[in-house]
């Protein structure tokens, strides 16, 4: 069995009457020559490494290299302290709180699980930890939800690019974004087509998103762009659940992101020669850290 | 293609290139040298020159030296860690020609044996890495799979000696690059395989008259 397109993950998910994680977890047990159970227990460890980030990126001020980012989810916990019982208990807040930890984590030489990319890493982990959390789903649950991500931005990395200095920023946090919302749709228990749905609207909503990053380090924009990728491929899964479709469908999203990527000037593509890069504040810090 | 390299590797942050693959460099190069590292002076090149404080590239590669993983919390210590362990070392920038952007040079010493060697590697993306060059010599090595780096005497027949040795233990060969400076000078041969030869084989080679050296690379 062997899947190269979303399409064909669908139907062979359809075909069996089960979901894509399943499919994902076979295809690479098959392929690497392990046991199912060996797969899992991998793909565990790195739900241990997410927890791990997670929970240390919201208790903890975090020194950067550059120093431009560090207590962002920190400053989120401090201000949902003082909020309502409901602000305290949305999702969304979860989400962005998880996302950004992770993202300071990776930006202070923590502790992350890649995911595409070491930029990219704190958006699945926001989506699938926090609805774990908020439906008390076991471990198991949302190892498997981690395959679908895998799988989904499996298919990516045989048809396009993952990174940055390739593609621009949506290889990487678009991508990211798509695998989480592919991931939140079978976690919330809708079908292999409502995931890829899924996959399909918050991908074709980061289409064209840039690296620029301040100072070509890991901090500006890219901390805070993980909480709004993250939200974003939330808000992506709850509207393929209710039924919503892309018009177009994922793997020609992906056809044309890596068009928009070919397209793009180098000078947006992960050099720090353009956009954020090169604002007056953003050459002021460069200097400032040389 | 593992469906880990998408969803992984755990690594410390912040990048996969500048980072994760300094760090499988430097580690690369310490399997490569094979004895105790007295110093090294670390060059950087482009991007990794750039960026390599905001990054932890320059922490990454001594750690790698100190044959640390990419996802050894280590990394970031490693500075004051090689200084316990007795490892001297500097960083410095250099201009490099006609290599990748994210490129470095390592030049190790041991005092004892008054040996040294020296390499050129880049960092090519996902943390993926390539050797380019060993001892002023052209070389491709990625560490992908189990990898034999062997020196030998330049002679006809003498690369079909060490294919029959692994083909005697039944050792798939994937990919061989053989390498040389001039006709019948000492020729550098690299080969990748599906399996991991285990020490008879690595022995057999070792007692073949004309190789000079069997550096066994496991999978980084």
């Amino acid at each position: 069995m062997e899947y190269a397109t979303i399409k064909e993950l669908v139907s062979l998910a359809a075909a069996a009457e089960t979901s894509i994680w399943q499919i994902v977890l076979q295809v690479e047990a098959e392929e690497e020559e392990v046991t199912e159970s060996d797969v899992r227990k991998s793909m565990l460890t790195n739900l241990e490494v997410m927890k791990e980030a997670v929970d240390y990126g919201r208790q903890n001020n975090i020194q950067t290299g550059g120093g431009l980012v560090g207590d962002e989810a920190l400053k989120l916990e401090k201000y949902f302290a003082s909020t309502s019982e409901a602000e305290q208990n949305n999702i969304y807040n979860k989400i962005i709180t998880y996302a950004l930890a992770t993202a300071e984590v990776n930006a202070g030489m923590g502790k992350i699980v890649a995911g595409p990319t070491a930029g990219a890493s704190g958006i699945v982990p926001a989506v699938v930890l926090s609805i774990g959390e908020y439906n008390n789903l076991s471990d198991q649950k949302l190892v498997e939800a981690l395959f679908t991500a895998a799988g989904l931005g499996y298919v990516v990395s045989k048809k396009a690019t993952l990174a940055g200095a390739a593609g621009g920023c949506q290889a990487e946090c678009g991508v990211g974004a798509a695998m989480a919302a592919g991931a939140a749709v079978e976690l919330r228990g809708g079908s292999p087509q409502m995931a890829a749905d899924a996959f399909a609207m918050a991908l074709k909503n980061l289409l064209g998103l840039v690296c620029d990053p301040v100072a070509g380090l890991v901090e500006v924009p890219c901390v805070k762009r993980n909480a709004f990728a993250a939200a974003h491929a939330y808000t992506a899964s709850t509207m393929a659940l209710a039924g919503i479709e892309s018009v177009i469908p994922a793997d020609e999203v992906i056809m044309a992101m890596t068009e928009i990527g070919d397209q793009m000037p180098t000078c947006l593509k992960e050099t720090s020669r353009g956009g954020l890069a090169v604002t007056p504040t953003a050459l002021k810090i460069k200097a400032d850290l040389q | 293609m593992s469906i880990f390299e998408i969803m992984g590797p755990a690594m410390i942050g912040p990048s996969s290139s500048h980072t994760a693959g300094a760090a499988r460099i430097g580690r690369m190069a310490r399997l490569l040298f094979a004895d105790k590292i007295d110093r090294a002076v670390v060059k950087l090149h482009g991007s990794f020159a750039d960026t390599a404080v905001g990054h932890g590239t320059d922490r990454a590669i001594i750690g790698g030296l100190l044959g640390f993983l990419p996802d050894d919390q280590r990394l970031r210590s490693s500075f004051e860690l090689a200084k316990n362990k007795g490892m001297e070392f500097s960083l410095e920038e250099v201009k490099l020609r006609e290599v990748h952007p994210n490129t470095a040079q390592i030049i190790l010493y041991n005092k004892e044996k008054a040996k040294n060697l020296e390499l050129v590697a880049s960092s090519i993306g996902g943390g993926r890495i390539k050797v380019t060059e060993i001892n002023g010599s052209t070389v491709e090595l990625t560490g992908r799979m189990p990898t034999l780096w062997i020196l030998h005497q330049d002679r006809p027949g003498e690369v079909g000696i060490i294919t029959s040795i692994l083909g005697s233990y039944k050792i798939n060969i994937a990919f061989m690059q053989v390498y040389r400076n001039r006709k019948g000078d000492i020729g550098s041969c690299i080969i990748e395989m599906d399996d991991q030869p285990n020490q008879d084989v690595i022995k057999d080679l070792e007692k073949s008259e004309d190789i000079f050296q069997v550096r066994y690379l496991p999978r980084i």
